[in-house]
C-alpha cells in the first residue's frame, strides 16, 4: 500500500483530491489489469491485499477448523463411527443411522418437544417483550432514574448462567425446602412434588425463559418504538386520543414489521434449543424428559452418555438440514415483508 | 409527577394520565421485583444457617444469620482458587484474543478494496446458517486436534463469534473512509491504520464485543461439560454445577471434606454468590454498552 505514496507524492493536491485521484487510479489500474503479465499482476494483487488477507487470517483460521472442518464431518451421520477407525475410515452404513433414530420414538417425542416448547417460546416473549417495550417507553420520559432501574433490574438476569438459574428454580421447586412448597403447605395445600412431574414443566421452562431473556429482548422493541416519528403521538394527542389508543392506533401496527421479522426469524431457529435451559434446569432428570428432552439435549446423552454416536449424529444431521432449510425460508419470507431487514 | 402533563388539558384528562402512569410504575416496579427476588433470596440463604433453611426453607432475609457457608468454603479454598484462577485466565485469554482476531478479520472485511472482502463476508456469515453439528465438532476436538483437558478447549471453539465479527464490520465501515485514505497517503501501512485510526475511533463497538465475549466466557460450563475431568482444570461454573450433585468436588482433598458434616445448601449458595458477584459489576459498570449492543447495526453492508 505504500506505493500510493510515491505515485501521488508528486501531485499537488489537497487530501480530499488525492483521496479521489487513488480511487479512480485504483479502479482504472484493475480495469487495465489484463493487460498486464501474470507475475505483474500477481506481485499487484499480494501488495495491496496481503496484509490485510494476514490480519483476515487468524479468525479465518479459527473458522475454518472449529466451523467448517466439522460440517465435513457431517457424513458421520451415513457411518458406523469407531473411534479407532477416526470419521473416514470408518464403515458407510447409509441410513441405518436415521432408521434407528426414527424407529425409536425418541425421535418423534424429541422433535415435538423441540418445535412445541419453542413454538411456546416465541408466543410468550414476543408478548412480554412487546408488553415491557411498551410500558418502558410510557414512563421514559417521567423518571429517568427509574427507568434505568426497571431495565437494570429486568436486564441482570440475561448474564447470568444457567447453572445459577438452576439453582434459582431448586430454591423455588424443590420438594424438601422450595419456596413455592412452603407458599402452598402454608396456605394449606398439598405440596408437588415438581421434579418428578413432567406435566408442569413446559409451563415452568417458559416462565424461567421469560425471567432471563424478556428484559433483553424488550429492548429491540423498545429501540423500534423510539424510531417512530414523535409528530404521529402529537396530532393523536391533538385529536384527543389517549395513551391506550395511541398504543393501539399507532405503537402496535408501526412495530408490527419488526414483530414478523423477529418471529420469523425465530421460527428460522426453531429446530436449535437453548441447551442450557434444558439441560440445567430440569437438572438432566430422566423423570422429566418427557416434556422436557430436546434434540440438543437428546443429541448430549447420546453422544456423551449412552454412547451412541450413531443417533447422535442422526439426530445432529436432521436438525442442522432442516435448521438449514427453514432458516431459508424464513429469510424469504423476511424478504417479503422488509427487504432491508433480510439477513441476506 | 404533573410536571410533564400539559396544563392546558381538562382535570379529569390529567388525573386519568397520572393513575395510568401510577399503573404502569407499579407493574414495571412488580416486574422488577420478581426478576431480582431470586437474587436476594440467594444472597440471604448463603448468610443463613444450614439448619434454618433445612427446616424452615427459603427467604428473602437471612435467617439465623451466620458466617458459616462462607467459613467452611474459605478453610478448603484450594479449589475454589483454582477454579477461579482458570476462569480469569480463560475469560481474560480469549476475550482479549477473541477481540483482536474478530477485529482484525472485521477491518479487512471493512475495506472495500480488499479483494475478498466479499468472499470473506460470506465464508463467515455461512457459518451462522449452517454447522455441521455437536457429533462432528465433538470429534475433531477430542480425536484430532486432542484438546480434551487442554484448556485451550475451553478458549478456542468459541473465540470467533460470526455474528460479532459482522457486527464490527458494519461498526467499521461506518467510520470515514477520508480517515484510512489520508493515513495511508501519510505512509502508515495498515496494522498502523488499524490500531492508530481504527480502533481508537471504535471503543463503542468493540466495548460492546468486548463485554459480550467476557461474559460468553465467565458463564461457561458447556465446554467443561464435554472437554474438561481434570479436577485442576474445572472452570467456576462448571464447578458450580458439579457441586449440586456432590459437594466433595469443592476440596481438592477429598478425605478432608467427608470427615465432618458438611453445610451443603449454604455452601452451594455462598459458591454462586462468589460467582455471580464480578457479574453483578461488570452489568453494572457496562449496562449502557449491552443496551447499544442490541441495537448496534445488523448484518447486511
Amino acid at each position: 500500500m505504500k506505493n500510493f505514496r510515491t505515485q501521488n507524492g508528486g501531485r499537488n493536491a489537497t487530501a480530499l483530491d488525492r483521496t479521489n485521484l487513488i480511487s479512480s487510479q485504483t479502479f482504472s489500474e484493475q480495469a487495465n489489469s489484463p493487460s498486464l503479465s501474470f507475475p505483474a499482476r500477481l506481485n499487484r494483487w499480494r501488495r495491496r491485499n496481503a496484509t490485510l488477507l494476514l490480519m483476515a487470517l487468524p479468525a479465518v483460521l479459527l473458522l475454518f477448523v472449529f466451523a467448517y472442518l466439522p460440517m465435513i464431518g457431517i457424513v458421520v451421520a451415513f457411518k458406523d463411527y469407531r473411534a479407532a477407525k477416526g470419521i473416514f475410515d470408518s464403515d458407510w452404513i447409509g441410513f441405518k443411522n436415521f432408521e434407528f433414530l426414527f424407529g425409536s420414538g425418541d425421535a418423534l417425542k424429541i422433535i415435538f418437544n423441540t418445535l412445541f416448547l419453542n413454538a411456546l417460546f416465541i408466543v410468550t416473549m414476543t408478548i412480554a417483550a412487546l408488553g415491557i417495550a411498551i410500558l418502558m417507553n410510557e414512563i421514559r420520559e417521567h423518571s429517568k432514574w427509574l427507568t434505568n432501574f426497571y431495565q437494570s433490574a429486568l436486564l441482570l438476569p440475561h448474564f447470568i448462567s444457567y447453572v445459577i438459574v438452576s439453582y434459582f428454580v431448586f430454591a423455588f421447586l424443590n420438594s424438601d425446602n422450595g419456596m413455592v412448597n412452603h407458599v402452598i403447605t402454608a396456605a394449606g395445600g398439598e405440596p408437588v412434588s415438581w421434579y418428578t412431574s413432567p406435566q408442569y414443566w413446559p409451563t415452568i421452562l417458559t416462565s424461567v425463559n421469560l425471567w432471563k431473556h424478556a428484559g433483553f429482548n424488550s429492548i429491540i422493541y423498545l429501540s423500534g418504538i423510539l424510531a417512530i416519528n414523535p409528530d404521529y403521538y402529537e396530532a393523536a394527542r391533538i385529536d384527543g386520543a389517549n395513551k391506550w389508543q395511541q398504543i393501539k392506533g399507532i405503537t402496535l401496527p408501526l412495530l408490527t414489521p419488526l414483530v414478523i421479522i423477529t418471529t420469523l426469524l425465530a421460527i428460522g431457529r426453531i429446530f436449535y434449543a437453548d441447551f442450557g435451559l434444558f439441560f440445567q434446569v430440569p437438572r438432566d432428570n430422566s423423570l422429566l424428559y418427557s416434556t422436557t428432552d430436546v434434540i440438543d439435549t437428546y443429541v448430549f446423552r447420546a453422544l456423551r452418555v449412552t454412547g451412541d454416536v450413531g443417533q447422535a449424529a442422526a439426530a445432529g444431521f436432521f436438525q442442522a438440514v432442516v435448521g438449514f432449510l427453514l432458516v431459508l425460508a424464513a429469510n424469504w419470507a423476511v424478504r417479503r415483508v422488509d427487504k432491508e431487514k433480510s439477513l441476506f | 409527577m404533573l410536571k410533564n402533563v400539559s396544563l392546558t388539558l381538562p382535570q379529569n384528562y390529567q388525573h386519568r394520565a397520572t393513575i395510568g402512569k401510577i399503573l404502569v410504575h407499579l407493574l414495571l416496579l412488580a416486574f422488577s421485583i420478581v426478576a431480582l427476588i431470586p437474587f436476594v433470596m440467594l444472597l440471604a440463604g448463603s448468610f443463613s444457617s444450614e439448619n434454618a433453611i433445612a427446616t424452615k426453607g427459603y427467604s428473602l432475609l437471612p435467617q439465623d444469620a451466620s458466617f458459616q457457608a462462607y467459613q467452611f468454603i474459605l478453610a478448603d479454598p484450594a479449589q475454589i482458587f483454582n477454579s477461579y484462577f482458570i476462569t480469569i485466565t480463560v475469560t481474560l485469554g480469549g476475550g482479549s484474543g477473541g477481540l483482536l482476531v474478530m477485529s482484525l478479520l472485521a477491518y479487512a472485511l471493512s475495506r472495500k478494496d480488499f479483494a475478498l472482502h466479499k468472499l470473506l463476508a460470506f465464508y463467515v456469515f455461512f457459518t451462522m446458517l449452517f454447522n455441521g453439528g455437536l457429533v462432528p465438532w465433538y470429534i475433531l476436538i477430542t480425536q484430532y486436534l486432542h484438546l480434551k483437558d487442554n484448556i485451550l478447549a475451553l478458549i478456542l471453539p468459541t473465540m470467533v463469534v460470526p455474528w460479532f465479527v459482522l457486527l464490527l464490520r458494519t461498526y467499521f465501515s461506518g467510520l470515514p473512509s477520508e480517515l484510512i485514505e489520508a493515513a495511508k497517503i501519510d505512509g502508515a501501512g495498515e496494522w498502523r491504520i488499524f490500531f492508530k485510526v481504527v480502533v481508537p475511533l471504535s471503543t463503542p463497538a468493540l466495548a460492546t464485543v468486548g463485554l459480550f465475549l467476557v461474559l460468553n466466557y465467565w458463564n461457561d460450563w458447556w465446554l467443561a461439560l464435554l472437554f474438561i475431568d481434570d479436577k485442576k482444570l474445572v472452570p467456576l461454573q462448571y464447578l458450580l454445577y458439579t457441586i449440586q450433585s456432590n459437594i466433595d468436588a469443592l476440596s481438592t482433598d477429598p478425605n478432608l471434606v467427608s470427615g465432618g458434616p458438611i453445610p451443603a445448601i449454604t455452601v452451594r449458595l455462598a459458591m454462586a454468590v462468589l460467582a455471580i458477584g464480578p457479574i453483578i459489576f461488570a452489568f453494572l459498570f457496562a449496562q449502557k454498552y449491552f443496551v447499544r449492543g442490541v441495537t448496534l447495526g445488523g448484518v447486511k453492508e
